[in-house]
């Protein structure tokens, strides 16, 4: 701990003083749970802190740092966030100690990664503390000089009055800064005038990355902490009839094996309260691998768990969910699929007569995509650390959205929420997955059980076969061509289990005068979840490879033809609620076209595929250049356009588009979660693959938008077309269309057909 | 009782010699550098030196590392120095961070062997390591840099 001696009284009630406005916060609670490594090194017990707004706090010797506010998981948000506050703030940023904050949503905000939303929600408010903060040090400074404010300035960390040549540091005025209310409406900084923002800088926590700190959920300890897995059913339909751990107790190390069930019959779940099995068998030990060894000793039978019901509160309201209890097959989940396509569904989205369109049409393309369930395989596991004693709780990991999973902690263990505290780490990936908290409270229950400390882990089996996937989708695009080859009619039809895909309102809605969008879903006992752009994921791969072929047909450039349709969209839109800015995502295709040598001679020996995409707010575009080598075409070369208005970190974005480059091509040529009988039939990496080095592109260039609207968001928008662009491309590479995620397997044979 | 020469110390160990070498780094040791992704020797995130060879620990007994020199993460410069480490940092290579132990280990062992090894060179020896994040163009890249260090 690092509170400074005799400082409850006074830490209470500046605590309760520092929500009227600027506070002393004087101890830094969060974190002193990491007794080994860096993360404690900053903590200098003496320090006297000055909050100057929750985000930002000042020593008197002129010591600065920037909290965090957001959890990190790989998108940069540690350095890009405090940036932003730098840049208001006026500091050397050289010197700045950047630290992840704690869980307060009041101090911090929304403190949720997700949606491609970290810069765009915290833009304007970091922005606002740090130009608050700057504007109380000013203050703070003409109090204490007795001069006008107004003759002030602010600069690298100094407070300087040129008339009489005074200066002094932040630190000097910080302890009276933070008596002074937070003003409101502090003016910010034009874009132009961005010094930091704008500017690469490197990841602040790059140091600790190569060396190998602990920085992670996984790494962290306690002292007395067990160790805790969780021995899932076999398959989804199943669930725990009975054991015998006679022979796993008495494996070393192992202290417990109990039976734990996770939420009451009838508990009311949030929307990110998924979770795909219910009664839990938990082995507690000392070691991992002692908890490892005694698992295999256990002896478990197994029960269909049937029909079972869920109450679900989410953001379509309170409902009652009945989750179906078959074993399912994906042989099996095809042909249903099949099945409900050719049944009547709901109608999302028609604009103008789309039946009298393709009853009229001279000719009518019409093609069905599919894609498979994927499991997000995050580089470091599922786990979490808990310490729930009887009237308080500690929970330390890897989570993308603490305030979701507070009131479900709050629910399972019978404490009120401000006796949970949750503290977050560096998360080795996301993706979506770490949005939905039931390891949390699996954690939370077997530490209450046990009464002790106890970090669980699931295994990679135990975490690739648990579900929360990406969905399983299909969609079937249909248009209709007059006699001239005009456009005239567009017609999507979605499914998926347990969820479709549709986003009625994206492009190409808006450009086609008679458009038609329907959706249907098929309940199933596996869990889905958010996956890196959800939903977009599929559809840039569908509707991107179906525009491919239209154009084809109709005698269009693909580039070309995509930006007609934007004209029109742009110059005469059809319908209403229109989610996309025409102007942004024709720019993306022209930069990328522009960027790419698109008609080039020199490019003509590539096999070039093209794909643009909006989603959350942003835009990208990809031209993805393949070759053929030693007979099987392999990428070569990777073009990137995107407008995410204004970029803050430009080379840490680069990576992250690269890494969505990567991240697309893998998953479109390799991702699948198929199911026998309800068992997930991959279950480590030998069985679901992994794009490696070798199948990477030898070069990604990446190229942003330049303009200075404010951040639309970056982690997801490249992900998606990435899927188009690769089908479009080994059309080019193989002269067969690739209709079936994933596109690899189908390679194998293929032969260059031109 | 197993005798280990972690990165230049000795430990004096009583565990289970079948214990992954995995585990005990990062269970009883607190050498946690090295990760774990797998557990079957799949995606390299528990890379390590077993004199001087790149090996998987997560599949590496404890008892065969017993008389060997281990080197990990923490232990492959003094000062956190490497020429992959700076390189890294020069070109920051890092997403969620999570592989890259892992990608350095591997990678300071095919530096030993090759100096300057080639894109080719690089993917092969590289291949056994995952990035979930897709940072591989930032290795091959900071791999050529490091070499290029280690020339100068
Ligand atoms: S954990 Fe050892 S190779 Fe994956
Ligand atoms: S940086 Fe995240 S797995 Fe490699």
């Amino acid at each position: 701990m690092s509170q400074p001696n005799n400082s409850v009284n006074r830490r209470t009630f500046l605590k309760s003083s520092a929500l009227a406005g600027g506070g002393l916060l004087l101890s830094f609670t969060f974190l002193s749970a990491f007794k080994k490594g860096e993360l404690s090194a900053d903590l200098e017990a003496e320090d006297q802190w000055y909050e100057i707004t929750g985000y930002i706090k000042i020593t008197p010797d002129n010591k600065i740092k920037i909290l965090n506010p957001n959890p990190e998981f790989g998108q940069n948000v540690m350095t890009s966030l405090p940036m932003i506050v730098a840049e208001e703030l006026e500091v050397d940023w050289t010197k700045i100690i950047v630290e992840m904050g704690p869980h307060d949503n009041v101090k911090l905000g929304p403190q949720f990664t997700g949606g491609s939303n970290s810069v765009r929600m915290y833009w304007k408010p970091l922005r606002e503390a740090g130009a608050a903060a700057r504007q109380m040090l000013l203050l703070g400074a003409a109090q204490t000089w007795n001069l006008p404010v107004e003759e002030l300035t602010a600069k690298a960390g100094m407070i300087y009055h040129e008339k009489s040549g005074k200066s002094g540091t932040y630190g000097e005025f910080a302890s009276r800064a933070a008596t002074i209310p937070i003003p409101k409406g502090v003016k910010l900084k034009e874009a132009k005038n961005f010094k930091l923002v704008r500017n690469s800088q490197k990841n602040v926590e790059g140091q600790k990355i190569v060396s190998g700190k602990p920085l992670f959920g996984i790494d962290y300890k306690q002292e007395g902490m067990l160790i805790a897995m969780i021995e899932h059913p076999p398959a989804f339909g199943m669930k725990l009839k009975s054991f015998d751990a006679t022979e796993a107790l008495k494996m070393p190390g192992i202290t417990d094996v109990f039976r734990q069930t996770l939420y009451e019959p009838g508990m009311e779940q949030g929307g990110f309260d998924t979770r795909t099995f219910n009664e839990l068998l938990v082995v507690v030990g000392k070691t991992t691998w002692e908890v490892m060894n005694a698992r295999k000793k256990l002896k478990v039978s197994w029960e269909p768990a049937g029909e079972t019901k869920d109450i679900i509160n989410g953001r379509t309201g309170k409902k009652e969910v009945v989750v179906p209890g078959k074993l399912e097959t994906t042989s099996e989940q095809r042909k249903l699929m099949q099945e409900y396509a050719n049944r009547p569904a709901q109608q999302l989205r028609k604009d103008g007569d789309p039946e009298t369109a393709f009853k009229n049409a001279a000719q009518i393309i019409e093609r069905t995509y599919n894609a498979p369930f994927l499991a997000h395989n995050c580089m470091e596991p599922m786990n979490f650390f808990a310490h729930v004693t009887a009237d308080k709780a500690l929970l330390v990991g890897p989570l993308q959205a603490p305030a979701w999973t507070e009131p479900l902690l709050s629910k399972v263990l019978g404490l009120p929420a401000d006796k949970i505290e949750i503290q977050m780490t560096r998360m080795g990936g996301g993706f979506g997955r770490r949005a939905y908290g039931h390891y949390l409270a699996e954690a939370a229950l077997i530490s209450k059980k046990v009464k002790a400390p106890v970090k669980l882990i699931y295994t990679r089996e135990d975490d690739m076969t648990y579900g929360i996937y990406r969905p399983m989708y299909t969609a079937t695009y249909r248009a209709a061509l007059d006699a001239n080859k005009n456009l005239i009619g567009f017609h999507v039809k979605g499914g998926g289990i347990p969820e479709h895909a549709i986003h009625a309102n994206r492009f190409p809605a808006g450009a086609v005068d008679n458009y038609l969008a329907e959706a249907w879903e098929i309940p199933s006992n596996i869990t889905i979840g958010a996956f890196r752009a959800p939903r977009s994921n599929f559809n840039a791969a569908a509707e991107q490879s179906f525009l491919d072929e239209l154009a084809e047909a109709m005698g269009k450039d693909p580039i070309d033809f995509r930006l007609e349709l934007l004209k029109r969209a742009k110059e005469n839109p059809v319908g209403k609620n229109n989610e996309y800015d025409a102007d942004r995502y024709a720019g993306v295709l022209q930069l990328v076209k522009e960027k790419s040598g698109w008609n080039k001679e020199e490019n003509k020996k590539y096999s070039r595929g093209v794909a643009a995409y909006f989603c959350h707010n942003s835009y990208a575009a990809h031209v993805i250049d393949f070759i053929n080598k030693d007979g099987k075409p392999t990428v070569e070369r990777v073009f990137s356009a995107v407008d995410c208005g204004i970029v803050v970190n430009p080379d840490a974005a680069s990576n992250m588009v690269e890494g969505a480059v990567i991240d697309g091509i893998g998953n479109a040529l390799y991702g699948a979660l198929t199911h026998k009988e309800g068992a997930a039939e991959q279950n480590n990496f030998h069985r679901y693959k992994m794009i490696r080095m070798n199948e990477t592109p030898r070069q990604i260039d990446v190229h942003f938008v330049q303009n200075d609207i404010d951040p639309t968001g970056l982690g997801e928008p490249p992900f998606p077309p990435v899927f188009g662009a690769v089908a479009n491309a080994l059309y080019r590479a193989t002269g067969k269309r690739y209709y079936d995620q994933p596109y690899g397997p189908q390679l194998n044979s293929a032969k260059r057909a031109f | 009782m197993i005798s280990l020469t972690i990165n230049n110390k000795t430990y004096n160990l009583d565990v289970d010699p079948a214990t992954p070498l995995l585990w005990v780094l990062r269970d009883h040791l607190d050498l946690v550098g090295t990760k774990y992704g797998c557990g079957m020797a799949q995606c390299g995130a528990c890379t390590v030196h077993l004199n001087g060879e790149a090996v998987r620990s997560c599949v590496t007994r404890v008892s065969q590392a017993a008389g060997k020199k281990v080197v990990t993460i923490e232990g492959l410069s003094e000062t956190n120095e490497h020429p992959l480490q700076k390189a890294w940092l020069e070109l920051d290579v890092a997403q969620c961070g999570y592989c890259q132990t892992g990608q350095i280990m591997s990678a300071a062992a095919l530096l030993r062997k090759n100096s300057h090894p080639t894109d080719k060179d690089i993917d092969a020896a590289m291949a056994g390591n995952i990035c979930r994040c897709g940072t591989y163009l930032r290795i091959r890249e900071a791999i050529h840099l490091a070499a290029d260090m280690g020339k100068k």
